[in-house]
């Protein structure tokens, strides 16, 4: 503050009053869903718009079942992704943003949280929907059965639809059943979401991998959807690849085949290239089937490395060293076996353009022995069995051309979504592809255009009990977020089945919940009634409102209480006042407490809630 | 009421003052008033004027006496000494503590009802023997405690919310003040912060009795039409005479006024006082001319608001008594008692 006289917030406060208008920022149309679903981060970032603070609420309740069901409508697999989703949601969580203070600022433990619902919930199988009493003529093809075509399958089912499912494995579940290893994902929980689907009764062609989209399109279908993921794993291609073969596994493949029990052993020295999510499960599994001295290796550094954070964490504490800044570029045998990899060193280098790139540092090559290499540089999709002629257009990488907001391909009968769809991502990204691919076929079949989409469910409604009292909780706690347990290291490297996470017990759950800042509890300003009293200015933990002269964007966040930190959050303005000036929230940092609205003494202050279910196709929205 | 404390998180980007703290760290327990009261703008006005002048928490007394104004103290400077006293005494609790340390910067917060009801003797006496302290009223021109009663600083003719007039002549503790010797004098509207936070500061700096009469709306009983001291009244009835701005040694200046219409005083304390005139012929120096404005303006129904009154050369009570420098209460019994020797000359000296 050296150098300052009146702070400039308290002084332009009210210099407004004489200043000269003018034209300013629009007030907030509160009406557009946009705006507030904004507010909620976390449903924001969440490709499938789970509303996150709604379930949260539920299980600090202890509301186990109901917050289950507000997942299974939105996400279709809770105990799935409680384990095993890659959280596009907390960073997103405001709570990481408002901790800043204490250094150690860290999101609510949204993934985890799930898990709890999952794992206590109560029987929810009388909750689900029944296959439907009438069939509605419409007929439709899956190909592959994870978990973007169950999502369309879950979705499509109860309207009647007639869904054949096909899929190469004879069980359904896609990559959540082979690639993801059992010590993340036990196989129980997975079928019991995958049985909810089945339940619905879709035709089951399981073990039938289709060789020819032509002869599927000759099968009358009203619409056929493509989910069968990135199958195929990318090859390393570097001087004796071929010979080293017996001892050199694709990553994905390997893991399937672990997930089969074809597999049990591994070499005692391993070494994984790759830095991704499947390098992490292959290290780990490799820990689990004999691997003693097992080693990832990755070309990048460990920053940008495409593997969540948590999971490298897990696998270093699994024992398992991650070397950065090394290229492959040798398979080492000797008399027909593989013996090691040599690397060479590369340093990470900035051009004038600002583009990185890695360059040898022109240090020695580097040596591992090993016995066998995982290799996990990539997925890719691969089409063999779609003919060119089939009226589906392919783009210069030879994938097929999918509107990203249809799904749909340029064969209008055909859809896509998943890893099919647009490349590897995540399960969560595959089912918010497949809700929004089944709202397309439900619209192709019913002869309506598929270009025009239905709107979420929006409702916006008071939270006020009593002159100060909430129907949530809004005591702020400051709780740091809480670890989940791990059962012991020298069990879990003994069985590749034995899960590592032991989730939540019921009391660190609820302290966890607690974090949660209710997000979807909305401020609503009512300008009318506003008196000009600053008692909210006054009491707001986090200086996020400001009256001041209306001004362009740019001007007026320099002009508040307290800095914007964040251009990308909004501004919430109001109408003009009584006194010429608006009410300027910054929504960035707001812990949705409520005391603004406590201290407002005519409720020009209202906390509202915002519940937004993102559009599904007719059922999912009225159960 | 509001049931939960304060979230302990704060704005991670909100300035720091020299001592390391934010204006967070000048807050006292959460307002138990009602929601809106002027009050607790006041509170927040005094916690940034606190935070600005990189005052120093625990060199700070608060003194109040009884009412709504007077619970006030506990919403603000959570690690300041605090004293709440007997209705209308707080001004001789003030003196007391002034006059054993005067090293201390003292706040009295206090009331229409406590200061110019019950404590009316107390208040007059207090100012003119010059205590060198900050006394805010805060007027409200009402008794919120006991549901809004008349108290004696509401306006002739003023409505009450059950609706009846108010027949007897109000006292203007402003003039009282300067008729009794205040040295600083200044009216404010809780409902501007930007007049309030720099009136506020100035009267921090002030080395005498300084006195802020803040005309703050009680949202419960006293803010409905046909009140004199609603947001909206006071809003449209305000006559700023000047703006403030407190600017320390070697200060950027920010803000712009109009040429010819700014005066900067430099104040003892190595601060500049920046004056803004908005009536361009008020003289804040001018005892007699500042009575005799307040008084036309009051007749035709305006509320002067702004620094009214300030001597520069302003001293204090221990001034007045020549006491010693260091403060009283650190004074040893060595300092005090003459020992046998000594008395026996003092006793010589005068036989």
């Amino acid at each position: 503050m050296s150098g300052a006289s009146v702070s400039e917030a308290s002084r332009q406060a009210s210099g407004a009053v004489n200043g000269p208008s003018v034209a300013g920022m629009k007030p907030t149309d509160i009406a557009n869903p946009d705006y507030f679903h904004k507010v909620v981060d976390c449903q924001w970032a969440c490709p499938a718009h789970t509303p996150v603070p709604e379930y949260i609420r539920m299980i600090a309740a202890g509301r186990y079942a109901d917050a289950y069901m507000v997942n299974w409508h939105s996400n279709v697999f809770p105990g799935v992704l409680g384990r095993t989703c890659d959280r596009p949601c907390e960073p997103a969580c405001r709570r990481g943003r408002v901790e800043e203070v204490t250094k150690k600022a860290e999101p609510v433990a949204i993934c985890r949280l799930k898990r709890v619902a999952a794992d206590n919930k109560t029987d929810v199988k009388h909750r689900m929907p029944a296959p439907a009493a009438q069939k509605n003529g419409k007929r439709v093809a899956l190909i592959g059965a994870g978990p973007a075509s169950l999502t369309v399958a879950r979705d499509l089912l109860p309207l009647g639809y007639e869904v054949v499912l096909y899929d190469g494995d004879a069980n359904a579940g896609g990559m959540m059943r082979t690639q993801i290893p059992k010590f993340r994902l036990p196989e129980t929980v997975l079928d019991e979401e995958v049985n909810y689907i089945l339940d619905l009764k879709p035709e089951l062609r399981l073990g039938q991998k289709i060789t020819s989209l032509k002869s599927l399109l000759a099968e009358k279908y009203d619409a056929v959807f493509v989910g069968c993921g990135a199958p195929r794993g990318r090859e390393l291609d570097i001087p004796g690849r071929k010979e080293a073969d017996a001892n050199v596994h694709i990553g994905i493949d390997w893991l399937a085949s672990v997930s089969f029990g074809h597999t049990t052993k591994i070499g005692k020295r391993v070494i994984v290239l790759g830095g991704g999510n499947t390098a992490m499960d292959c290290c780990r599994t490799s820990r689990r089937l004999g691997g003693e001295q097992v080693n990832v290796v990755v070309r990048s550094g460990f920053g940008e490395m495409k593997a969540s954070p948590w999971e490298k964490e897990d696998a270093m504490h699994e024992g398992i060293p991650i070397h950065n800044f090394l290229v492959p570029v040798e398979f080492l045998n000797s008399g027909g076996k593989l013996t090691g990899v040599r690397f060479q060193k590369v340093k990470a280098e900035t051009d004038a353009k600002g583009r990185r790139s890695l360059v040898p540092s022109g240090e020695p090559d580097v040596v591992m022995e090993c016995d066998d290499v995982l290799v996990a540089v990539g997925q890719e999709n691969a089409f063999p069995w779609i003919e060119r002629d089939v009226g589906l257009e392919f783009d210069k990488w030879d994938m097929p051309v999918v509107n990203p907001a249809t799904f749909q391909s340029t064969n209008p009968r055909v859809f896509f979504g998943g890893d099919a769809a647009f490349g590897p991502k995540n399960i969560i990204w595959a089912v918010a592809h497949g809700h929004d691919a089944a709202i397309s076929m439900d619209l192709l079949c019913q002869g309506k255009d598929v270009g025009q989409r239905p709107p979420p469910m929006v409702n916006l409604s008071s939270q006020k009990m009593g002159i100060h009292e909430w129907s949530y909780d809004n005591d702020i706690s400051n709780d740091h977020r809480f670890k989940v347990p791990h059962a012991p290291i020298e069990k879990t490297l003994k069985d590749v089945k034995l899960e590592v996470e032991l989730g939540f017990d019921l009391k660190q759950a609820f302290a966890e919940a607690e974090r949660c800042l209710n997000c979807d509890v909305q401020t609503v300003f009512d300008t009318p009634k506003c008196i000009e009293c600053d008692a909210c200015v006054d009491i707001c933990p986090m200086d996020c409102i400001t009256f001041t002269a209306n001004g362009a964007e740019e001007d007026l966040r320099h002009r508040l209480t307290a800095p914007a930190l964040h251009p990308d959050q909004d501004l919430y303005i109001s109408t003009a006042l009584k006194t010429g000036r608006v009410m300027a929230k910054d929504e960035d940092l707001c812990l949705h407490c409520g005391l603004c609205a406590e201290r407002c003494p005519t409720g020009a202050w209202d906390m509202q809630k915002f519940l937004l279910n993102a559009p599904k196709t007719g059922y999912a929205c009225h159960k | 009421m509001t049931y939960i404390a304060k979230p302990k998180l704060r704005h991670p980007g909100i300035p720091v003052n020299k001592l390391g703290f934010t204006h967070r760290d000048y807050e006292g327990s959460i307002s138990t008033l009602c929601a809106g009261c002027g009050h607790d703008s006041i509170s927040f006005a005094i916690i940034q004027a606190c935070f600005e002048l990189n005052i120093a928490p625990h060199r700070v007394a608060k003194l109040s006496g009884i009412g709504c104004s007077s619970k006030t103290p506990d919403y603000l400077l959570g690690q300041s000494h605090g004293f709440n006293s007997v209705h209308g005494r707080m001004p001789s609790v003030l003196t007391g503590a002034n006059l054993a340390n005067k090293e201390l910067l003292y706040l009295g917060v206090s009331g229409d009802g406590d200061s110019a009801s019950i404590g009316l003797g107390q208040f007059v006496h207090c100012v003119r023997r010059g205590v060198n302290m900050v006394y805010i009223t805060e007027n409200n021109g009402v008794y919120g405690l006991t549901k809004g009663q008349f108290s004696a600083t509401a306006d002739k003719g003023s409505k009450s919310k059950a609706g009846g007039f108010n027949a007897d002549s109000p006292l203007d503790l402003v003039s009282m003040a300067l008729m009794v010797g205040a040295t600083f004098v200044g009216r404010s509207f809780s409902g501007d912060k930007a007049q309030m936070v720099p009136l506020i500061m100035a009267a921090m700096s002030h080395p005498g009795p300084a006195f802020i009469d803040i005309v703050s709306p009680c949202v419960a009983f006293n803010n409905h039409a046909g009140s004199t001291k609603a947001y909206d009244f006071v809003r449209e009835h305000n006559e700023a005479v000047n703006r403030l701005d407190l600017m320390e040694p070697r200060a950027s200046i920010k803000v712009e006024y109009a040429p010819g219409t700014t005066e900067e005083v430099a104040l003892h304390d190595g601060s500049t006082l920046r004056l803004s005139k908005l009536a361009a012929d008020y003289d804040p120096f001018d005892r007699i001319g500042a009575m005799n404005y307040l008084q036309s303006r009051a007749a035709a129904g305006e509320l002067v608001t702004g620094l009214i009154y300030m001597d520069n050369n302003a001293k204090d009570m221990h001034a007045n008594l020549n006491t010693v420098d260091a403060a009283l209460n650190r004074l040893s019994e060595k300092d005090l008692c003459p020992g046998s020797k000594g008395l026996a000359a003092y006793n010589a000296s005068h036989s």
